[in-house]
C-alpha cells in the first residue's frame, strides 16, 4: 500500500468533477420537489441526457451542442412525466419509476452504434495567471465551463427562491396546492414547468459523466447517481447549498475510494465501491434532523374541483 | 336602491348531476353587509366563486358599478375590487405572514414595505399581527386576520367573508364585526356567508336565502326571526331535540393530569386536562378549532397512548390500552373526519360497520369475518338512522356528508357504548338530520351512557349538554353546568380575545 501515490491536489479537482453530475441533478429535482411534484425518474432523465449529448456531441464535434441536446432530451422525457402526472392525474410514484426504466432501455437502444467512441474533449476554461496560484490554481482553475455552471446554477436556485416572487410562487405551489389554486395561480402550469427544468438540469447532469467524467458510452454508465440524487435533496432538507455540500461530500468519497484502490489498499474493491453511497447517506440522515422542510403537497395530485 | 355595486342577475351553473345555482340574482349596493343564507350544498359557495372569478357561470350576467364584469380568474376580480375571505384558509403554513399577504396581492411591494404596510393596517383595524411569524404557528383567529389583512391591503370595494366565524371565539367576533362594520361605514360592501342566524341579525342589512341553488327569499335579519330565516333555509318546520331529565349516575371516567403529545408538527399538546364524567351525563367541550380537540379524541380513543394513571375508566386505567381494547370495554368514539378517519372512504358500508363494531358485535370470530352478521349490523344501522342510501354494499364515499355522518355516528350508538366520545358530531349536516344526531346523543345518555360532545358549534353544545368545558391551547377549563351558562363567560371560557383589541378609528 502507498498512499503518497495519491497527488491531492488531483484528489480535490477530480471530486469537483465527480461531484457534479450529482449537483446538476440534485438541484433540478430540489425545484421539482419544492413545487410539489416528486419525481422518481431522475436517473432515466440523466441517462437519457447523457445518450443525447454523447451522440450530438461525436455527430457535430461540438460538446457544447452535446451539452444542450442533453438538456433538451432530459426535458423531453420529463414532459412525459409531466403528462402523466398533470394531465392524466397519473400516480406520480409509479409515473417516476416508469420513466426511469424508459429511459434506461431507451438510452441503450439509441446508444447501441456509440459504445467504445470518444467523444471530442471539452477544453478547460482559460483563467490565465489564475491557474499559476500555488494549491488553489490546479484546484480551482483548471476546469471545463459546465462545472462552474453547476455551481452557479446552486447559487441562482438559492437566489431565486428566497428573493424573488417567482420562487415565492413556486414554494406555494408545493406548500399547498388548493391555496395556490384558490389564489388564482396556475398550479399545473407551474409544476410543469417545474419539470421540465429538472429534467434539463438532469440531462446535464447525465452528460457530463458520458462527455467529460468517463468520457466515453456505456449502457446504464449514470449507475445509480439519479437516485442518489433524489436522497440528497431529502436528507438536504430541501436547501440547495445543503445539496451541494452533500453531492461534494459523495464526490469526494468517490474519488477517495478510487485512489485508494489505485493505491492498493487491503480493502475489499466492493466494500470501497459501496462506501461513497454508505457515508453520504449516514452523514445526510444525521444532519436532516428537521423533517418540516417538505412541502406539505409533495406528491400529492391537484385537481381542480371546479 | 339605485346606487348599486354589484348587480348578478339569472347566473346559473351546473356540474353534472347537480344544477348548483339556477337563475340566481343579487344585488348590492355600497357599504351594504349583505348575508348569503343557505344550508350546505344550497349553492353559496358556488356563487362566491363565481365572484371571484373560481368558477365560470353557464349563464347569466355579472355587473360591477354598471359595467360588465366577468372575472376569468382570481386575480381579475382583485383588480376589479373584489376581495375574499375563504372558509377553509387559503393560507400556506410553512410561510411567513407576509409571504402569505404578498401570494394574494397582485403588485406587492418590497418585503419591507410590505411589513410596514400590514403594521399599519393591523393597527388601524385593531388585528395585531407580526409579519414575519411563520403562518403554521398562528392561531384560527389569527390566520384569520392574515386574510383579511391580505384583503384590506388591495383597498377592496366587495368584500367577501366564508363563514367567517365558525372558528372564532364570541369576543373575538364581536372585534371582527367591530372591524366589518367600520369597513361597511367607509363604503366597503360585504358579502357575508353563514349559517349562525343569530349572528346574521346583529351584522347584516339585508339577506338572501338560497335552498337548492335557487333564490327561495330575501329578508331584513334585523327584523325576521332566527327561526323564521332557518325554516326558510331548510323549507320545513325544524323539530328540537328534547331529553328527560334525570340525575346523573356514577363516575365512570376520570382523566387525571391527561397530557399528551400532538401527532402533527402544526397540532397542539394536551396539557395537563382533569375532568370527571358521570354516567348518564353530557359533556359538552368547545373551543375555537386546533386547541386540542383532535387530539383530545385521540387520546380518549386509543389512537395516541398516554401515561399510566392518566385515563381511568371505572376504576381501570386504560391510558396504554389500544383502540380495540378500548372498545372491547365499551369506549367508543367517533372522530370528526368522516372520510378517511371515520370511515374508509373506498370500503362499502358493511365492511365499515365491520371495522369498528367487530369487537362488541361478535362480527368475526377466531379471526374469519362473519359478513352475514356484518351486513345485517350495516342494515340496522341504515334503517335506524334513516341513512340515504341503495344498501349496505355502497362505498362510504358514495354517501353525502350528512348521511355518511348518521351512519358513523349511529354504528357507535348501535354499539351500546358505555362511553361515547364524539368530535363535530352535526359538522356540514343538515339541520333535520343535526336534530336527529343530538337527538340520539340525548336518547343514548338517558340509558346511562356517559357522552361527551366536542364541537365548536356553542348552540349546539348549550342544546344538549349538562356541563359545559372549553379547550384553549391544549388546557381545559373547570366544568361548569351548561344551564345558565352566558355567551360572555363561554367566550372566557374559551381565552376571550385572545389579544384581539377593538379597531382604533
Amino acid at each position: 500500500m502507498d498512499l503518497s501515490a495519491i497527488n491531492p491536489l488531483l484528489f480535490v479537482a477530480g471530486f469537483l468533477v465527480a461531484a457534479t453530475p450529482l449537483i446538476f441533478a440534485a438541484i433540478g429535482e430540489l425545484v421539482v420537489e419544492k413545487s410539489g411534484v416528486l419525481n422518481l425518474g431522475v436517473e432515466g432523465m440523466m441517462i437519457t441526457g447523457a445518450i443525447c449529448g454523447f451522440a450530438t456531441a461525436v455527430e457535430t464535434g461540438s460538446p457544447l451542442l452535446g451539452f444542450a441536446a442533453a438538456a433538451v432530451g432530459g426535458a423531453v422525457l420529463s414532459l412525459l412525466f409531466a403528462f402523466l402526472t398533470q394531465v392524466a392525474l397519473a400516480n406520480q410514484v409509479a409515473s417516476g419509476l416508469s420513466l426511469t426504466l424508459f429511459g434506461l432501455g431507451l438510452s441503450a437502444l439509441i446508444g447501441q452504434s456509440y459504445v467504445g467512441i470518444k467523444p471530442p474533449r471539452l477544453g478547460d476554461i482559460d483563467f490565465g495567471p489564475l491557474a499559476d496560484i500555488p494549491v488553489i490554481g490546479p484546484i480551482l482553475f483548471t476546469h471545463d465551463i459546465i462545472l462552474y455552471l453547476g455551481i452557479a446554477l446552486v447559487a441562482g436556485v438559492w437566489a431565486v427562491l428566497k428573493f424573488t416572487r417567482a420562487g415565492l410562487i413556486l414554494r406555494a405551489v408545493g406548500e399547498s396546492h388548493d391555496a395556490a389554486h384558490a389564489l388564482g395561480y396556475k398550479v399545473k402550469r407551474i409544476r410543469t414547468a417545474a419539470i421540465l427544468f429538472g429534467g434539463a438540469c438532469a440531462g446535464l447532469g447525465g452528460a457530463y459523466i458520458s462527455l467529460i467524467r468517463v468520457p466515453q458510452w456505456t449502457e446504464g454508465m449514470t449507475a445509480g447517481i439519479g437516485w442518489i440524487a433524489l436522497a440528497l435533496v431529502v436528507f438536504a432538507s430541501w436547501k440547495p447549498w445543503r445539496a451541494l455540500l452533500g453531492a461534494y461530500l459523495f464526490g469526494g468519497i468517490t474519488q477517495l475510494q478510487l485512489n485508494l484502490q489505485g493505491a492498493g489498499v487491503a480493502i475489499p474493491v466492493e466494500y470501497l465501491a459501496m462506501s461513497p453511497y454508505i457515508i453520504t447517506i449516514i452523514v445526510l440522515v444525521v444532519l436532516s434532523a428537521d423533517k418540516s422542510a417538505a412541502p406539505a403537497s409533495l406528491g400529492r395530485t391537484f385537481h381542480a374541483s371546479n | 336602491m339605485t346606487d348599486k355595486l354589484l348587480d348578478l342577475s339569472g347566473l346559473t351553473k351546473a356540474y353534472p348531476g347537480v344544477v348548483a345555482n339556477d337563475d340566481v340574482s343579487l344585488r348590492i349596493a355600497p357599504g351594504e353587509v349583505h348575508a348569503l343564507l343557505g344550508e350546505n350544498g344550497a349553492g353559496k359557495s358556488t356563487l362566491v366563486k363565481m365572484i371571484y372569478g373560481l368558477v365560470k357561470p353557464d349563464a347569466g350576467q355579472m355587473q360591477m358599478r354598471g359595467e360588465n364584469f366577468a372575472p376569468t380568474d382570481p386575480h381579475a376580480a382583485r383588480q376589479a375590487g373584489v376581495g375574499m375571505v375563504f372558509q377553509h384558509f387559503s393560507l400556506f403554513d410553512a410561510l411567513s405572514v407576509a409571504e402569505n399577504i404578498a401570494l394574494g396581492m397582485e403588485n406587492p411591494p418590497r418585503m419591507r414595505e410590505l411589513s410596514q404596510q400590514i403594521r399599519d393596517v393591523s393597527d388601524t383595524y385593531g388585528l395585531p399581527l407580526a409579519p414575519d411569524r411563520i403562518v403554521g404557528d398562528l392561531s384560527a383567529g389569527e390566520r384569520q386576520r392574515v386574510e383579511i389583512i391580505r384583503c384590506l391591503l388591495q383597498d377592496p370595494k366587495l368584500l367577501i367573508m366564508d363563514e367567517p366565524t365558525s372558528v372564532l371565539t364570541p369576543q373575538e367576533v364581536e372585534i371582527l364585526f367591530k372591524t366589518l362594520r367600520k369597513l361597511s361605514a367607509e363604503g366597503t360592501a360585504i358579502l357575508y356567508i353563514s349559517h349562525k342566524l343569530e349572528e346574521i341579525r346583529s351584522l347584516c342589512d339585508s339577506a338572501t336565502i338560497l335552498r337548492l341553488g335557487k333564490v327561495v327569499g330575501h329578508c331584513t335579519p334585523r327584523e325576521t326571526s332566527a327561526r323564521d330565516m332557518a325554516e326558510m333555509m331548510v323549507g320545513s318546520a325544524l323539530k328540537t331535540p328534547t331529553r328527560d331529565s334525570k340525575e346523573p349516575g356514577e363516575v365512570t371516567l376520570t382523566l387525571n393530569k391527561l397530557s399528551a403529545r400532538s401527532a402533527h408538527a402544526f397540532g397542539m399538546p394536551l396539557r395537563e386536562i382533569s375532568v370527571e364524567v358521570r354516567r348518564g351525563e353530557v359533556l359538552g367541550i368547545g373551543g375555537v378549532a386546533g386547541n386540542g380537540q383532535d387530539e383530545l379524541l385521540n387520546a380518549l380513543s386509543g389512537e395516541t397512548l398516554v401515561g399510566a394513571g392518566m385515563i381511568a375508566f371505572d376504576g381501570r386505567d386504560i391510558g396504554l390500552l389500544g383502540p380495540t381494547a378500548r372498545r372491547a370495554l365499551g369506549v367508543l368514539t367517533a372522530p370528526e373526519e368522516r372520510l378517511g378517519h371515520a370511515a374508509v372512504p373506498d370500503m362499502s358500508l358493511t365492511e365499515n360497520a365491520m371495522l369498528t363494531g367487530a369487537a362488541r358485535e361478535g362480527l368475526e370470530r377466531g379471526g374469519m369475518l362473519d359478513w352475514g352478521k356484518a351486513r345485517s349490523f350495516a342494515e340496522k344501522i341504515i334503517k335506524t338512522f334513516d341513512v340515504r342510501t341503495p344498501g349496505p354494499g355502497n362505498a362510504a364515499r358514495s354517501l353525502s356528508g350528512g348521511n355518511l355522518q348518521k351512519f358513523v355516528i349511529g354504528r357507535e350508538v348501535l354499539q351500546r357504548p358505555e362511553l361515547l366520545v364524539v368530535n363535530q358530531p352535526t359538522w356540514g349536516v343538515d339541520a333535520s338530520a343535526a336534530a336527529a344526531i343530538r337527538q340520539a346523543l340525548l336518547d343514548l345518555a338517558s340509558g346511562g351512557t356517559a357522552v361527551i360532545v366536542i364541537s365548536q358549534d356553542l348552540d349546539e353544545l348549550m342544546e344538549i349538554s349538562d356541563n359545559f368545558a372549553a379547550l384553549n391551547e391544549g388546557r381545559l377549563s373547570s366544568t361548569r353546568p351548561a344551564q345558565g351558562l352566558t355567551v360572555e363567560e363561554i367566550g372566557l371560557m374559551m381565552g376571550g380575545a385572545h389579544g384581539m383589541e377593538v379597531a382604533h378609528v
